[in-house]
């Protein structure tokens, strides 16, 4: 392969991979704004996507639906709403009860939930490797002869409108409105009138709708499925949410698009193999998090611990 | 003195008497008895013999899982300096040891040095690891720097997998047994009373450090760090001296390991580890030593007598991680404030 189509080859990796991260760390980012809690669980919820719509689509493949693209739609829908519902139960049973307690408690709790959720899907699966059985073809077109499926093409384009969807209900919508109130602060906003607790059960579920229908996309594009797979994407995710500068929803995307291509392009420079990928994202989080810990959008704050 | 703990006594019984239940009144009537300094070094040095006399009398299977303990209890009470005592989350604390298990294994493998003498060279990488690690990260938000000692953990990880001088997935194998007055240490008993000593001097170390300047400093920063820095405690020091202490504790015990194992691979360092020993310490109760290492004994015995339950093992710890959390925050010791 030229040069050339070397680059556009890892162009296109590095937005796929890109949108994944960006569509997880849009989670992370969304509750760390709203109660500051760091949510180990993320990468898990978006394990429990991939294999809720394993499932279901498996059921849709034995009806008259099939496994086409109507079947993944549907399959798609009614798991970002199970999953959704997932992260509320999550943040009332194990988040809500310390929501006054001292940050290392809170991120102690995150990790048990994190820890219940993998083990449960590694008993369930018996800890095997998952095919992600899809009625998709392997259509698609070539750009020089770099070659691209429809599929590949389509989930990036959901990705992307996904993320837009985000955008405007943040913006546009007064629920949207509440989340930015609270995340500036929270006391005020409840004399204000607003539902702080519905709000914050609101913002875990679309965080864990996006990160199901990560795991979802990431299962189609992989082809497998693995209980622990949730782990590197939620330290890559995280990584992505701090380039941007956490608790920003743009920051989010921008990040996730960014370390997508930065790995991608990463694993070409020589003597950097493809093993030393998660070394490379590991070491771009701890040089970010030193010499720029508010990210790329993000002003600079004082913490109050 | 003695009017103290005479009133103290009235009161637990009081409360024992208020509470009316047999499981509550005997913690009281223990608590009682403890209290006085002579029963307490006294039931520390009965436990101590009977503990010291077990290899005569038990299987090499029970001693394998006691091994094991005391190896916990030294990396435990490793992480309780940085957990409970600093109040700084670590999430990679298996790095620290696998720092000290592959530095030995290196220097015996492939340069020939005899193991007492890795163990100056190990605790001077721990520091080295510590101060990489600490330096650059302590002055971050707490929570961030969970999640960069998470990405230090796997990083040391995926470079041992990915390094020849580390022999990539596979590890170091046939790293030679070491002598101590010309008598090779082989058998799992001689192992036994090596982690027994160990353990002893963790948990003296420990007790000491408590109660030392650095050790109320460390409490003080834990409790309200802009106090503490007004009080004039250069926070970030006091901070990277626990992470360098703690990841000491680890690297003499990663050390130890390798020869008694005389195998290592990136596998005995999965994140997993990091989380069973993080379990150990909140189960126990963050900053109380005797918890501390009950927390290590319930990690480790708790898979032994329920064979069973196999793969949901770490499930179960989870559950158990989270109703701590949420029920009983202080842990099952937990410190009492005076």
């Amino acid at each position: 392969m030229s040069f050339q189509e070397i680059f556009i080859q890892q162009l296109f990796n590095g937005l796929l991979l890109g949108s994944f991260y960006g569509l997880v760390a849009l989670g992370y980012s969304m509750v760390y704004g709203i109660i500051k809690l760091l949510n180990f669980a993320h990468g898990d919820i978006y394990m429990v996507g991939g294999f809720c719509s394993l499932s279901l689509l498996a059921f849709f493949g034995r009806t008259f639906i099939g496994n086409g693209w109507l079947g993944i739609i549907a399959a798609m829908l009614i798991t970002m709403i199970i999953v959704g519902m997932l992260g509320v139960i999550i943040e009332r049973v194990a988040y809500k009860p310390l929501r006054e307690a001292p940050r290392l408690s809170l991120l102690i709790t995150a990790l048990g939930v994190s820890m219940v959720l993998y083990n449960s899907v590694m008993v369930i699966t018996g800890g095997e490797y998952r095919a992600y059985g899809t009625g998709l073809g392997y259509e698609g077109f070539a750009i020089g002869s770099v070659f691209i499926t429809h599929t590949q093409a389509i989930l990036i384009v959901a990705a992307v409108a996904l993320m837009l969807i985000l955008h405007l209900f943040i913006t546009r919508t007064m629920y949207g409105k509440a989340m930015r109130a609270i995340s500036m602060d929270r006391d005020c906003c409840r004399l204000m009138g607003v539902n702080v607790n519905k709000i914050i059960a609101l913002t875990f579920f679309v965080g864990s709708t996006l990160a199901a229908s990560a795991g979802m996309m990431a299962g189609v594009y992989y082809g497998s499925l693995h209980f622990f797979m949730g782990f590197v994407i939620g330290i890559k995710a995280f990584t992505a949410a701090v380039i941007g500068g956490i608790g920003i929803i743009p920051g989010a995307m921008l990040g996730g698009l960014l370390l997508g291509l930065l790995e991608s392009f990463g694993t070409q420079i020589p003597f950097i193999g493809s093993e030393w990928k998660d070394v490379f994202s590991f070491s771009i989080l701890i040089l970010i998090l030193i010499f720029k810990p508010t990210g790329l959008l993000g002003k600079k704050e004082s913490e109050r611990m | 003195m003695k009017e103290k703990q005479s009133g103290l006594q009235t009161a637990a019984a009081q409360a024992a008497k208020k509470q009316g239940n047999p499981l509550g009144e005997l913690i009281n009537k223990l608590y009682i008895f403890f209290d006085n300094k002579k029963n307490r070094y006294g039931a520390v040095l009965v436990v101590t013999a009977v503990l010291l006399y077990l290899p005569m009398v038990t299987s090499m299977y029970f001693m394998e899982v006691m091994t094991n303990i005391w190896f916990h209890v030294i990396v435990c009470l490793g992480l309780n300096i940085i957990v409970g005592f600093a109040g700084l989350l670590s999430l990679g604390y298996a790095a620290f040891f696998a720092v000290g298990a592959y530095t030995t294994g290196i220097l015996i493998l492939h340069y020939g040095v005899s193991f007492w003498l890795t163990l100056p060279v190990s605790v001077l990488m721990a520091v080295i690891a510590g101060l990489a690690i600490g330096g650059p990260t302590l002055r971050l938000r707490s929570d961030y720097l969970a999640i960069v000692t998470l990405g230090f953990g796997e990083i040391t990880r995926l470079a041992a997998r990915n390094m020849q001088i580390t022999g990539r997935a596979t590890g170091l194998v046939g790293i030679d047994r070491p002598a101590l007055f010309g008598m090779a240490l082989y058998k799992i008993n001689h192992y036994y009373y090596a982690f027994f000593i160990l353990a002893f001097l963790a948990i003296f170390i420990s007790y000491r450090l408590q109660d030392s300047r650095l050790g109320r400093a460390w409490k003080c920063i834990r409790e309200d760090e802009d106090a503490a820095e007004a009080m004039g405690i250069n926070v970030v020091a006091v901070r990277l001296y626990a992470f360098i202490i703690g990841s000491v504790f680890g690297a003499i015990a990663g050390s130890f390991m390798a020869v008694k194992m005389t195998a290592i691979s990136p596998e005995s360092f999965l994140f997993t580890q990091s989380v069973m020993i993080l379990l150990a310490v909140v189960l126990g109760g963050m900053g109380k030593i005797p918890g501390v290492i009950l927390g290590a004994f319930a990690v480790v015995a708790f898979p032994e007598v329920f064979r069973g339950i196999g793969q949901y093992r770490m499930l179960i710890f989870g559950v158990v991680l989270l109703i701590i959390m949420i029920y009983r925050p202080q842990g099952l010791w937990p410190e009492r404030d005076t």
